[in-house]
């Protein structure tokens, strides 16, 4: 179908979209990427009456690596973020999640912080940050900017911490520490659908390359995502020889997925311990070739 | 009440437009309507199925999920662009004609405009590399076995014609 009618504004600033958007409040809508939001509008399942394009802002147009963290502008497109080699080196993990975003097409496009405000169930990236201990940079035009730990981000499905009248600046995604490697693995109906189920997951080795400590976060298994420590089961283990079904099982214990028309709640819990294994194991294996490539 | 039209400047396939539209005007619907080219075809309009792609600024993108006013000063080359430079069959196209990679055509624009972009960046592509390419594009005929097949063929008649030039 086609969208229904709303009032377009381009503003030229950070200073006066958040002046629109206060203006239009709860009526009005950002458009970045729009590859969520556009199709929701053209199945008529949102209406909004305002749609503030903020694709014009050239200075959120913004993929800066420092010595702490990967920080990502508002307008910076998936595929930037995913060929950028120094965000690749810095923080692997947002590479290895977005090449499972949808398609180039839709990744040439949509946006990083786009992603993370929709705060879609399935989505990969609120995973990556929340695993990663990120921040979110939200700002307002009465209420200047504030930062938000990942953890206090998303509050449900399609549900972010985000307010009406307030603009996501950026996403940063701190530099996972040293001795560390991760890892993303999912299970979706066909190449780039919605995720069945999928698993982020971080490993930091010791000096004798055994697991000191393991965390994974899964998609698709509950509204928002869901960190599970596995260090319980991995710690003291050898970086190629640990228990990782057990972590899997740890993992598969602490979700409480639900049953739709993809998947029953079993194969979705299923399929978190089977990710998480794969996951963990892949991670430890990228923690020796990252400390390799560092040598 | 009438909606509030938008002039827009538009550069298709190298050739500037200006039209007056209303800002949900999909860039699909503009250059289908607006513009009069309807080599660009709607499938689902959600994004889906790729077979509205085009080119914006070089990168292959789904033209039922931008609007026109979004994407004003773009160069935007849709498949009627994708036509050889003298005219006749572009190098893609021929591919699929060789090939037989279409059947009833109706995808066939989305995937001549996504191959002719990735393609630009991946000139000697793996089978693999071809299919995993056209992983966002849906052809409910062919069984996508000769459309692979199409990919390799026109990096190899691209590689052909700069290799003579």
């Amino acid at each position: 179908m086609k969208p229904p009618a709303f009032a377009y504004h381009r503003p030229a600033t950070v200073p006066e979209a958040l002046a629109v958007l206060a203006d239009v409040g709860h009526d009005g809508k950002v458009l970045a990427g729009g590859q969520s939001l556009v199709p929701l509008l053209n199945m008529r399942l949102a209406a909004p009456a305002h749609l503030v394009d903020v694709n014009w802002l050239a200075e959120l147009d913004e993929v800066a690596v420092d010595n702490r963290q990967v920080r990502v502008g508002a307008i910076a497109r998936h595929a930037r973020v995913e060929h950028d080699r120094a965000a690749a080196e810095a923080v692997p993990l947002l590479a290895q999640a977005i090449a499972d975003i949808a398609h180039d097409t839709v990744r040439n496009r949509g946006t990083v912080v786009g992603s993370l405000v929709h705060a879609d169930p399935a989505a990969e990236l609120p995973a990556v940050l929340v695993l990663l201990e990120g921040t979110m940079e939200v700002a307002s035009a009465g209420g200047g900017r504030r930062r938000v730990p990942a953890a206090e981000f998303f509050l449900g499905a399609l549900e972010s911490a985000v307010r009406p009248g307030e603009l996501a600046l950026a996403a940063e995604f701190p530099r996972p520490p040293a001795n560390s490697g991760s890892a993303w693995v999912e299970v979706a109906r066909r190449h780039g659908d919605y995720a069945v189920c999928g698993v982020g997951v971080l490993v930091q080795l010791d000096a004798a390359l055994r697991v000191e400590r393991a965390r994974a976060a899964c998609i698709s298994v509950g509204p928002v995502p869901v960190t599970v420590e596995l260090t319980d089961a991995l710690a003291g283990r050898p970086h190629d020889a640990a228990d990782w079904a057990a972590a899997g099982r740890l993992a598969a214990a602490a979700v409480d997925p639900e049953d739709d028309i993809h998947a029953t709640a079993a194969y979705r819990r299923h399929l978190t311990g089977v990710l998480t294994a794969r996951a963990a194991s892949a991670a430890a294996a990228h923690a020796v070739s990252r400390r390799e490539g560092a040598a | 009440m009438s909606e509030p039209l938008h002039e827009t400047r538009l550069v298709v396939n190298g050739v500037p437009y200006t039209v007056r539209v209303p800002a949900r005007r999909l860039l699909a619907d503009c250059l289908r309507h607006d513009l009069g080219l309807t080599g660009t075809h709607v499938g689902c309009e959600h994004g889906v199925c790729g077979a509205c792609t085009v080119l914006v600024d070089g990168r292959p993108m789904r033209s039922c999920l931008l609007f026109a006013v979004g994407v004003e000063g773009a160069e935007l080359t849709t498949v009627e662009g994708c036509r050889a430079p003298g005219g006749g069959l572009g190098p893609v196209q021929q591919a699929f004609q060789d090939c037989h990679g279409l059947q009833c055509g109706f995808c066939t624009p989305g995937f001549v405009t996504t191959v002719t972009g990735w393609l630009r960046e991946h000139p000697d592509p793996t089978e693999a590399e071809a299919r995993r390419a056209i992983g966002g594009n849906l052809c409910r005929c062919t069984g996508y076995q000769n459309i692979v097949a199409s990919v390799l063929r026109a990096a190899e008649l691209i590689r052909q014609a700069e290799g003579a030039g």
